[in-house]
């Protein structure tokens, strides 16, 4: 009897390798044999392909694939090409977008113009993968939840480098590509708009991540807990409660007095996902273009409260014109 | 579940518990310190580990001066030929500050350090003229950057300690050199640098802020934009940014020592310190622009930075880790003459 009470996958199905549904219409055929792999079945299905790639697929992996070497080799550059500084420097290095004196004018290469590149074939590759998203979910008679899910964090990517951007008339205002760059920019994008944590729809979207996670870790381990019950068949449950379901729920009853069922606990998931890169996008989208200082909006609405001032009576010295120097 | 499962995860449960217990016995305690310096709830603390703080303090330990001598008796500029500086302070006390400054600089090589031996007045030695230049920025930094350095003031040694270049300095810093010119642009930024806390912010925080004095300020100063609108960028914010990481660094201190993180920009929430530290950005930038950089011309190209300027002073040149340097020892009241500063702020400058 397959032992769910572990925090790995313990069952490994091997079975006749599964080439699929038919698909009615003319999309092109599933491409390669299958195979089996042990390791891949210990993370999810042991079994790979055949797979599907299509134009749509095709086209977002070669603009992936331009993005990705116009910003790697743009590092690689600024270390002389050299293989070991290359990785040593990695998480230093980045392709930066343009200065501000460019507005949203074209720059030499050298100067953004390879960064607007890069964002272009980026943005082309997630977009083309969107549509792939959609239509093979169309094609296999699925609902749409997986593109519009994708379709938030694309809105979020799409403000940070496009939207906003183009609002402020700068492509300045956009992120690097790299890792500690982007992450210093993050930084520094709060500091320079007054703190970004008295940012409402910042406050929501940090509401949404966390809450992600937790109903990701409660809903994952109620179903475990309570799968040697019959619990695995969620699905079917949602309307034929069994004993799984009401002990799950009771659970949860007494825990924290209030349970979700088995089917709207996909919808929390599902909207909480969702809605914090929805909310995080118009958070960064106000930022600059409707707010300027969010620390004073946020004292201004009753938001930021008042503590004992660290030094009573101090003024700025550069307002006192002490010192004449 | 059989009696074999069990102890078997009991097993497990106890290498765990053993393990986390060995790791957490190799670290010394306690690790760090932590000192409330701000109201409750707003993170403002001090955050330092011993060890490494008594260390940094051991070594920044004041000389003793030497003995005073009584006023009275003839005065240099009478004595000696080619007094400029000090012509007004008696003979004896001459002496005494030019036998400390040996000491505070030059211990190994002594008087010939700065002076041509047999002729003590000839200024051939670019020493010589750089040493009477910082005489003067002496000082002018303890009569009138008194909102720095407050009664604890400057000697030769705050900063020097004992060698001929102090150990923090700076020159202007084009980052690494690249061979491409059509790819492969850092920008000013994106390299390991020690003197940004091994950020990826702007490498060169100085030029731009401790000698030009480029606006530190970012953020907008009302809730919503403006017009004419605020001009700052988020770029502005990573220069800013990467000052305030030297500060930071060459002070041993973190943000809250200065300011409220959660409103950088407000004055009343900042402690104190914030402001004295505003002092001494403008005095950094004194020293820079009006006494160091006028002396480009004089020093032998060995003592330039890469870029052909001299080395420059940064917060850490004299704090070396501490936020008050040599442990705030008062050094400077035993030299009174080092606080009178008849000079005004114009630039000097020297021949090429």
């Amino acid at each position: 009897m397959p032992d769910y009470q572990n925090i790995f996958t313990r069952v490994q199905v091997r079975a006749a390798p599964y080439p699929g549904v038919p698909m009615e219409g003319g999309s092109s055929v599933r491409q390669g044999p299958p195979i089996f792999n042990y390791w891949l079945g210990k993370l999810g299905d042991a079994q790979l392909g055949p797979v599907y790639l299509g134009w749509l697929g095709l086209a977002s992996l070669l603009c992936f694939f331009v993005a990705f070497e116009i910003i790697g080799l743009n590092m690689a550059a600024s270390v002389n090409w050299n293989p070991l500084e290359f990785l040593r420097q990695l998480p230093w290095l980045a392709l930066e977008p343009p200065g501000p004196e460019y507005g949203l004018h074209l720059p030499p290469l050298d100067k953004g113009g390879w960064w607007l590149m890069a964002g272009f074939f980026l943005t082309a590759s997630i977009l083309l993968w969107w549509v792939r998203m959609y239509r093979r979910a169309r094609a296999l008679g699925l609902g749409l939840h997986t593109a519009w899910a994708f379709a938030s964090a694309i809105w979020l990517y799409l403000v940070l480098g496009f939207i906003r951007p183009l609002l402020m008339g700068s492509w300045s205002e956009a992120v690097p590509f790299g890792i500690f760059p982007h992450l210093d920019w993050t930084a520094a994008f709060s500091i320079r708009y007054g703190n970004l944590f008295y940012n409402p729809f910042h406050m929501l979207s940090i509401v949404f991540l966390y809450g992600s996670t937790l109903l990701f870790a409660m809903h994952g381990a109620t179903i475990l807990a309570v799968s040697r019950l019959g619990g695995e068949r969620e699905i079917e449950q949602i309307v034929d409660r069994g004993t799984a379901s009401e002990r799950a729920a009771l659970f949860w009853r007494w825990t924290m007095g209030f349970n979700a069922t088995m089917e709207s606990i996909h919808r929390w998931a599902w909207w909480f996902a969702v809605l914090c890169p929805l909310t995080g996008g118009i958070g960064i989208l106000l930022t600059g273009t409707v707010v300027d200082n969010w620390y004073l909006w946020g004292v201004k609405h009753g938001i930021a409260p008042p503590y004992p001032p660290a030094n009573p009576g101090g003024l700025d010295p550069a307002s006192l014109q002490s010192g004449g120097l | 579940m059989t009696m074999h499962h069990q102890s078997r995860s009991l097993l497990r449960a106890c290498a765990l518990a053993s393990l986390t217990v060995f790791i957490s016995a190799c670290e010394k305690s306690p690790l760090v310190e932590s000192v409330q310096q701000g109201y409750r709830g707003t993170a403002m603390a001090s955050i330092d580990d011993p060890e490494t703080l008594a260390a940094k303090r051991a070594k920044a330990v004041a000389p003793v001066a030497l003995p005073a001598v009584p006023p009275g008796g003839p005065k240099a500029g009478a004595v000696y030929q080619n007094v400029q500086v000090l012509k007004d302070l008696d003979v004896a006390q001459f002496g005494r500050l030019m036998a400390s400054m040996t000491s505070w600089i030059a211990p190994k090589e002594g008087c010939t350090y700065c002076h041509a031996a047999g002729n003590f007045a000839d200024d051939s030695l670019y020493t010589k003229t750089v040493a009477r230049r910082m005489l003067e920025m002496t000082q002018s930094l303890n009569s009138q950057w008194s909102a720095h350095v407050g009664e604890t003031g400057v000697t030769c040694y705050t900063c020097h300690g004992g060698q001929h270049i102090p150990a923090n300095t700076w020159s202007r810093d084009a980052g690494p050199t690249r061979r491409s010119h059509i790819a492969g642009n850092r920008a000013g930024q994106n390299a390991p640098a020690p003197q940004v806390g091994y950020t990826s912010l702007p490498l060169d925080p100085f030029d731009r802020f401790l000698e030009k004095a480029s606006e530190i300020r970012v953020n907008a100063p009302q809730a919503l934009p403006t017009r004419p609108k605020h001009t700052a960028d988020i770029m502005d914010a990573e220069q800013t940014y990467a000052l305030m990481m030297h500060m930071s660094d060459g002070l041993g201190v973190n943000c809250t020592f200065c300011h409220n993180s959660r409103a950088f920009a407000n004055w009343e929430e900042s402690r104190p310190q914030r402001v004295t530290a505003w002092h001494g950005i403008r005095m950094v930038r004194s020293v820079n622009s009006s006494f160091i950089e006028p002396l480009a011309g004089v020093f032998p190209p060995q003592r330039l930075g890469p870029q052909g300027d001299p080395l420059k002073v940064n917060c850490a040149t004299c704090h070396q880790g501490l936020n008050k340097p040599l442990n705030g020892a008062p050094m400077a009241k035993d030299f009174p003459e080092l606080a009178v500063y008849a000079g005004g702020h114009e630039v000097k400058r020297y021949a090429q």
